[in-house]
């Protein structure tokens, strides 16, 4: 018998759902006020994908900032009170709160009356043709790879897309001694130039930055700003990447010349999107915000949703970057803590403070990085009608916009009309894409909302659901009248 | 301008009436708040059984599969149906005496239903369990893919001249001269008659009328796997109904049976009950065992009308002439179309093939009528 059946989740004054910086800064900031916490994530260990940690056994990669930031993270969580427990994937949240999770030998459960959510961001990559053959593969990916493994992806490889990203997987490539054979930016010059003051308004950032682009310059990698992916080409595996000059929306320009760079790997990103899974779920209040990576929660300046005791931070609930989400988790776990009665009003206030004034200095440096990685919508608008856009369904932009054409209004009445995000990747894909496909004709971006979000969260294996049970232990309801 | 009819929710009993309406000649114009189907008709499981249909409803779900399984005929687009056989199990004795039992009435209503071996039945259903005690097995039974529905009556509806009106939510009625006046979010829809087809909103939609009709809300849960390599080509169930179980051509696998997930009428389904997935799932596992190799991908709840005898409610509103309701059908997608149908031809004069289900039944003598102008 799992757990399950018994009702006999554990119990916490706190959960704490991811553990990124967001979330792991929030579960210390709350078990520092006096609660007991669970903090659940996916992973092995705490770091998110930021700050991920190496495979164990791993020795000699490259100590970056990332890293080092990473173990000390990892290190004051150790020292902690917290209830650390990875290698847990939520599936369900539910009631005033309810975690269920898979990933122990049997399903278990954990119940708090206050949940913070910070399961972080996902990747948007715009479809383009050939976005599916093996070799292209996301920047998010490459990161995993890079940090997690010490692994180059490709021989000859190309990073394309758009935002801070892009120069951090070409030198992470460069440093584990990968070749690079170009970067591709949907950026012009100019608008990174636009963005340097709020750049340089976090010192640390900027030269983190500056160093990973010297790298790229030392390594004399051709870097084409102003060019977007047009097509990958390849039988049946990549073997050339064809770019073209866009404007400064992201359109392709008319006319102009593609040319070809031979690559067996493409990394390729055009942002981040925040799902905003958990708050979604619950149904907190939302709103649509293109900076913030799309349909957000609305979040006072501690974290609160608009339902009682649940709190949002970090990406997924908003794209400000890693160097907020740890202030934004220190500030969602003290409003929990405040609400919990563990520390005083008086107290969160000025405990908050440092972190407040964090969260202002550097929201200059964090709007300017959300804008590089924020949606283009002319980039969406070139998709080729035989480009395919839904990848677990095989669905064309030319399939959804003839599901336009015959009346498609709404997303859900869209995935019902194509199949789009019943996937696997239950939309997180396509999802964002698709809204925007949707909106040319309605208009109103943010009058679409998201697709209704259900539990699993994640695709869960039935195997895992299911723990062990025997027939009679099934608690099954009344039978329907006769 | 005045239609000859007012459909007032455009669910499967609204388009189906609306479409029969239509092409019996009359001009029909159809308010729905959202878009067709995307309610209970659009988010059901799917399943067009015999075994969990009500044997007061049998009759009329065996002529509904007939219409379902030939949908290209008098819908003209497609909805995806299968038919195949079904089977309702039981794992235990307690199960086998209950299954016996609702399987000899559903059979006397004149459903073709026969009891067999769990040998048999895994004859029939090879990706079967062992430990099948009995098996009801049907060979009318089938699904339809729930989420083309809205698609097939847009088109079917527009080609057939009825007016639709998606996004257009219906606030109240008023009566007039010569008929009633919906008012709704695009101003006032007249009509000489009026069909209230808003399954678990009948009872708001009526009360405008100034009859209280109590429709209880059920939040029926369904889930579905990620795309398979095939592990069962029935409909399968249990004897006390609450499993319906089948795979898509396209390899996915919808859970269903009517475990309750928290919701209502005003609110919709609001959050799935994670035990209840769990519940759901062991018990599709334990019938089907090779999809417990299978992710889940997706759940998600849809709501269905019940009334207090858990029988339709069909035909004219009592005291109000010319006003009808239509909904509150139990598994009513199975049955739907040809409950609504049936309607359709009472509204053209027709004498209906079957009986309707008048509402009079389930009305308080006291109560009702105070609203009225």
């Amino acid at each position: 018998m799992g757990k399950v059946n018994k009702g006999a989740g554990a119990i916490a004054d706190v959960i704490v759902a991811g553990a990124g910086p967001a979330g792991t800064n929030a579960a210390l900031a709350a078990a520092a006020s006096g609660l007991d916490v669970v903090l659940l994530d996916e992973q092995d260990a705490a770091g998110g994908q930021v700050w991920r940690k190496p495979l164990d056994g791993l020795n000699g990669l490259p100590e970056t900032a990332e890293l080092k930031a990473g173990n000390a993270l990892r290190e004051r969580l150790i020292a902690s009170n917290v209830r650390f427990l990875p290698g847990r994937r939520i599936w369900s949240v539910s009631g005033q709160y309810r975690v269920d999770v898979i990933g122990a030998d049997n399903p278990e459960f954990f119940e708090a009356p206050h949940l913070i959510a910070a399961t972080g961001a996902h990747e948007r990559v715009v479809p383009f043709e050939g976005w599916t053959l093996p070799g292209v593969i996301g920047l998010a990916g490459a990161t995993t790879l890079i940090k997690s493994g010490g692994i180059v992806p490709g021989n000859r490889i190309v990073v394309a897309g758009s935002g801070p990203l892009l120069t951090a997987v070409a030198a992470g490539i460069l440093k584990l001694g990968g070749t690079v054979a170009a970067v591709v930016d949907i950026a012009p010059l100019g608008a990174w130039l636009k963005a340097l003051p709020a750049l340089a308004s976090v010192p640390s950032l900027l030269a983190q930055g500056a160093v990973w682009t010297l790298a790229i310059g030392r390594a004399r990698v051709p870097v084409y700003r102003g060019h977007a992916v047009v097509r990958a080409l390849g039988n049946g595996r990549l073997e050339q990447v064809v770019i073209g000059p866009v404007d400064a929306a992201g359109a392709p320009v008319a006319g102009s010349d593609a040319f070809t760079i031979d690559a067996d790997c493409l990394c390729v990103g055009n942002g981040l999107v925040a799902g905003s899974d958990i708050t979604r779920c619950l149904r907190a209040g939302h709103t649509y915000d293109r900076l913030r990576g799309g349909v957000v929660p609305v979040l006072d300046d501690a974290g609160r949703t608009s339902r009682a005791g649940l709190y949002a931070c970090g990406d997924g609930y908003g794209i400000r970057g890693a160097a907020m989400a740890e202030s934004a988790g220190v500030l969602a776990g003290l409003a929990a803590a405040c609400d919990a009665g563990a520390i005083s009003a008086e107290e969160m206030q000025r405990r908050a403070a440092p972190h407040r004034a964090t969260f202002a200095a550097r929201r200059r440096f964090s709007d300017a990085m959300a804008g590089m990685m924020a949606l283009r919508p002319e980039q969406v608008r070139a998709i080729a009608p035989e480009t395919v856009v839904c990848r677990c369904e095989d669905i064309t932009r030319g399939a959804i916009d003839a599901a336009i054409a015959a009346g498609a209004k709404d997303l859900n009445q869209l995935k019902h009309f194509t199949r789009c995000g019943m996937g696997p990747c239950q939309a997180r894909m396509c999802g964002d894409v698709v809204a925007e496909l949707l909106a040319i004709g309605t208009g109103d971006r943010a009058a679409l909302g998201a697709l209704t979000m259900r539990p699993p969260l994640r695709p869960v294996p039935l195997e895992a659901l299911l723990g062990d049970f025997s027939y009679s232990d099934i608690p099954i309801p009344e039978p329907a009248p006769l | 301008m005045s239609y000859d009819l007012v459909i007032v929710g455009g669910g499967v009993h609204g388009c189906t009436a609306a479409l029969f309406a239509a092409r019996g000649g009359m001009k029909v114009a159809l308010v729905e708040r959202g878009a067709l189907a995307r309610e209970a008709s659009g988010v059901n499981a799917g399943t067009l059984t015999m075994q969990m249909t009500r044997v007061a409803l049998i009759p009329y779900a065996l002529r509904a599969h007939a219409m379902w399984a030939n949908a290209r005929e008098w819908l003209g687009h497609d909805v995806g149906v299968v038919v195949c056989d079904g089977l309702s199990l039981a794992f235990t004795e307690q199960e086998a005496q209950l299954l016996s039992y609702r399987a000899g009435k559903r059979r006397e209503a004149g459903a073709p239903i026969d009891l067999i071996s769990g040998t048999e039945a895994k004859s029939i259903e090879p990706g079967l369990a062992d430990g099948v005690l009995l098996a009801g097995h049907c060979r009318v039974d089938g699904f339809a893919n729930a989420y083309l529905t809205g698609l097939a009556f847009q088109r079917a509806l527009r080609e057939a001249g009825v007016d639709v009106l998606e996004y257009t939510p219906a606030t109240g009625i008023e009566r007039e001269a010569g008929g009633f006046a919906v008012l709704t979010s695009a101003g006032p829809v007249r009509g000489k008659r009026l069909l209230l087809a808003g399954g678990v909103w009948i009872e708001p939609m009526l009360g405008w009328l100034g009859i209280r009709l109590p429709i209880k809300t059920l939040v029926n849960q369904l889930a579905v796997s990620e795309r398979v390599q095939p592990v069962m080509r029935t409909v399968v169930g249990i004897a006390n109904g609450l499993l319906s179980l089948k795979q898509y051509p396209h390899g996915t696998v919808v859970i269903g049976g009517g475990w309750q997930g928290i919701g209502d009428r005003e609110r919709g389904g609001v959050e799935l009950v994670p035990e209840r997935l769990i519940g759901n799932a062991r018990l599709a596992c334990h019938a089907i065992p090779a999809l417990r190799a299978a992710r889940m991908v997706r759940a998600w709840a849809g709501l269905e009308a019940e009334t207090a005898d858990a029988l339709p409610a069909v035909g004219p509103v009592p005291g109000i002439p010319d006003a009808y309701v239509c909904g509150s059908v139990h598994s009513g997608y199975t049955s739907g179309p040809y409950i609504a149908r049936l309607l359709a031809e009472h509204l053209l004069g027709k004498e209906p093939s079957l009986p309707l289900f008048p509402i009079d039944r389930l009305l308080a003598p006291a109560t009702g009528r105070e609203g009225l102008t």
